[in-house]
């Protein structure tokens, strides 16, 4: 039995199929990508009644096969597909019976196509409470197949699916909905004639679809392409006609099948929490409160489990020097490996907590509204409604931000918003600036409450949001395309979280920011330890000779020489002939070459630069106390004018650049997974870099 | 009237369309001519607004709400 049968799972937005499907799967499941886009592939295995088990696929939700986006196409791409692993012997619609008409749309659709098909009418629940009465039984014998009233949040009517799953016939057995032949009969007879369809229904859709099917070749596309010619066929007409026939067909049927109870009509709750929720005035206050409360919690509750991951990470590292050999490959690993998995773990605990709050306000049906009440102001600046979450999910890390642009259906505005989002202050950047603004923003108090050092960081965030949306409003302008955008989107009335649900989301988005933020970190974090570590093999060796003499003097201080010794082994390094190399240029922005060899070192992550400036300037304890490395930095002499190095205007110049450059391997590499090409990764890093150099130019040359 | 000029709260019927690509759209969405809809709010900013058709609650830009004709 290696020949699992196949079932899809298809079905509208909002219908609470992932619930199902998380039901019938549990924790048998295994998340990908479908090949070519960045659509979210969930399979699961199902064990059957019958002892045998199936293989469950979750189709992206769809209100139709006629997609709106690129990543819409899929669903219709895998039914089609006859030589794609994924074609299912079994198609299962998962409809909700409280909103049967615009649901069954896809339906009708699902079922032209002559693959055998179960119904699922989901939120029975809400349905009933609603006053719906649905006479499954007649539904059934119209539609000639097996039709199943299930509440998948209680787990209700779940076991009748499997065995409908089980039980179901290889041939199709529903009635057709509509005469699809008369919408285009000669078209739908050559193309029938000319490729394997299963239905006049599929070589109708092929029609429509296929410029967008990877499964045909560019010569049959071409030559669909020219049948319709032939025929004067014309896709958007030929879509209305369908549509109105298709709800013809749904209208008939529910007037058979449907009854509602009038004194269940009236305001319902979900209206009546609307009025307040997405209200002019408080609409707006409550939304900037739940945001507040967020931040609130990232901040706050991720505080003990980073520290915790940081000291873990410390005393294994500790622990490792202890009882590993004095040699490369320890150093290797302490300050290459582990160096850099600590770098990507310390930022878990914000994630999950960010996710966590993004999950339930999804899940409830709040961020519908967010979008709702943000899409006028975001459109403004070349951004839709959806990409409010992204933005704000920026502030934690731009790596899952970025991943949570895959709602929005617009390409170009997906494209805006992936590129304008690491300008967002991530956390990553908050190190950095702590360390900066405590050299030069003086540890005061004005009007008596407001901390300036406060003030001052408030400041680079509101810095980064206004360069993410200028910068936004600039790419509108340049970035093209022929996709219209709409924002034509259900408003899913409200519900409670559920909690199982989530914490499955949690998981898979903890997992893959693991995977693909730490493979990067971790290989860059190599490369860089050894251009940190290696250098001319004559300068380092002198070194080393030297400190060993020194060493041997009678009373010496061995630790303050063992730093001594990094910093200057570091100055020998590759990596510090590349900050004097890179000196001229940034010499303008305020910066020396310590400050040059800390900005390669935080290439992969800008936390580093907190690390590397300890390092550089000796300071005890490699820079875990933060106090230290700052009274190291702030006596810190230029030896060619003689004045500090960290000026007023060098440190808010540095800022700057912390703040646009794209100093984060793991964003890097995100966005080349997203948006499945290398130009947008180098565009990114190339606007990003000029507009930090440019910036932190102007702010020093002004401020010197 | 377009619907982008309903008043909140006030219904209507779907007589037609003015944007052919729109209008598929809208039609899948449940938005046919004949079908009875009622705007339910307007976001707090002016744009997009929102309407219930076909027993559910549809949000849409007043760009968008502007290619559909009522008749009243």
């Amino acid at each position: 039995m290696s020949e699992h049968l196949k079932v899809a799972l298809i079905g509208n937005p909002n219908t609470g199929k992932s619930t199902l499907f998380n039901d019938l799967t549990g924790l048998n499941q295994k998340v990908g990508n479908f090949p070519g886009v960045t659509v979210d592939k969930k399979t699961g295995l199902v064990k059957l009644s019958n002892g045998q088990s199936a293989e469950i696929i979750d189709l992206p939700g769809i209100y139709s096969l006629y997609a709106k986006s690129k990543d819409e196409q899929i669903a219709f791409e895998v039914l089609y597909d006859r030589k794609g692993k994924l074609r299912p012997d079994l198609v299962v619609v998962v409809a909700d019976a409280s909103n049967l008409k615009r649901n069954l749309l896809l339906y009708t659709q699902v079922a032209d196509l002559n693959i055998p098909v179960i119904l699922v009418l989901n939120m029975i629940d809400v349905a009933e409470k609603n006053g719906l009465r649905i006479d499954v039984d007649r539904l059934a014998a119209r539609l000639g197949i097996r039709v199943i009233p299930v509440n998948a949040r209680e787990n209700k009517g779940v076991n009748e699916v499997k065995l409908a799953i089980g039980e179901a016939t290889k041939i199709a057995t529903q009635v057709k909905t509509i005469e699809v032949e008369e919408l285009a009969p000669a078209l739908i007879d050559e193309i029938s004639g000319s490729f394997e369809t299963s239905s006049p229904y599929e070589a109708l859709q092929l029609a429509h679809q296929h410029e967008n099917l990877s499964s045909l070749t560019i010569e049959q596309s071409d030559f669909i392409e020219s049948l319709e010619q032939k025929h004067a066929f014309h896709s958007a007409n030929s879509q209305s006609k369908e549509t109105i026939a298709r709800y013809n067909f749904i209208n008939d049927l529910l007037f058979d099948t449907v009854k509602q109870d009038e004194s269940a009509k009236g305001e319902t709750f979900s209206n009546k929490i609307d009025k307040v929720l997405t209200h002019r005035v408080f609409g707006l206050v409550i939304f900037v409160i739940i945001l507040f409360l967020v931040f609130q919690s990232i901040f706050t509750f991720a505080e003990y489990p980073m520290s915790f991951i940081e000291k873990g990470f410390l005393s294994i590292e500790q622990w490792l020097s202890g009882v590993l050999p004095v040699g490369v490959f320890t150093n290797l690993l302490i300050d290459g490996v582990l160096a850099g998995l600590s770098g990507v773990l310390v930022f878990l605990p914000q994630i999950v907590i960010l996710f966590f709050f993004i999950a339930i306000l999804e899940d409830t049906g709040y961020m519908a509204r967010v979008t709702f009440m943000m899409d006028k102001l975001m459109r403004k600046v070349g951004l839709n409604g959806k990409s409010v979450v992204p933005l704000i999910s920026g502030v934690a890390c731009a790596v899952p931000a970025i991943m949570a642009t895959r709602t929005i259906e617009s390409w170009k505005d997906r494209i805006i918003t992936i590129l304008v989002t690491p300008l967002m202050s991530c956390s990553a950047r908050l190190p950095v600036y702590t360390l900066l603004i405590s050299l030069v923003v003086p540890d005061q108090k004005i009007l008596g409450f407001l901390s300036l050092q406060g003030l001052a960081l408030l400041s680079m965030y509101l810095v980064g949001f206004f360069a993410a949306i200028g910068a936004a409003w600039i790419m509108k302008r340049i970035v093209r395309s022929r996709e219209r955008g709409y924002f034509i989107m259900e408003l899913p009335i409200y519900r409670m979280p559920r909690w199982s649900n989530i914490g499955l989301q949690l998981y898979e988005k903890a997992r893959t920011f693991v995977i693909e933020a730490g493979k990067v970190i971790i290989a860059v974090s190599v490369i860089l330890w050894v251009l940190s570590t290696y250098g001319p093999s004559d300068k380092m060796s002198t070194i080393d000779t030297h400190f060993e003499t020194l060493a041997k003097v009678p009373g010496a201080n061995i630790g303050l020489l063992e730093q001594e010794k990094g910093a200057q082994k570091l100055e020998a390094s590759y990596a510090g002939i590349l900050g004097k190399a890179i000196e001229p240029v940034i010499k303008p922005l305020g910066y020396d070459w310590k400050i040059g060899i800390a900005l390669i070192t935080s290439f992969a992550a800008r936390e580093v630069f907190v690390g590397t400036m300890s390092t550089i300037y000796s300071v005890e304890g490699d820079g875990e106390n933060i106090v230290s490395v700052r009274q190291k930095l702030a006596t810190a002499i230029n030896t060619e004018t003689g004045l500090p190095v960290f000026s007023l205007a060098t440190a808010i110049s540095l800022m700057f650049f912390y703040a646009f450059a794209m100093q984060c391997a793991s964003t890097i590499a995100v966005v080349y997974r997203e948006t499945k090409s290398v130009k947008w990764p180098i565009i990114q890093l190339a606007y990003m870099t000029t507009l930090a150099y440019v910036a932190s130019l102007i702010v020093y040359q002004v401020l010197k | 009237m377009k619907l982008s000029e309903l008043m909140v709260g006030d219904s209507a019927t779907i007589l037609e369309f003015t944007d052919q690509e729109m209008s598929v759209k809208l039609m899948e969405m449940g938005c046919l001519p004949g079908e009875l809809v009622k705007l339910e709010q307007v976001a707090p900013l002016g744009d997009p607004i929102a309407i219930t058709v076909a027993g559910y609650k549809l949000s849409l830009r007043i760009n968008e709400a502007a290619t559909i004709l009522l008749k009243k």
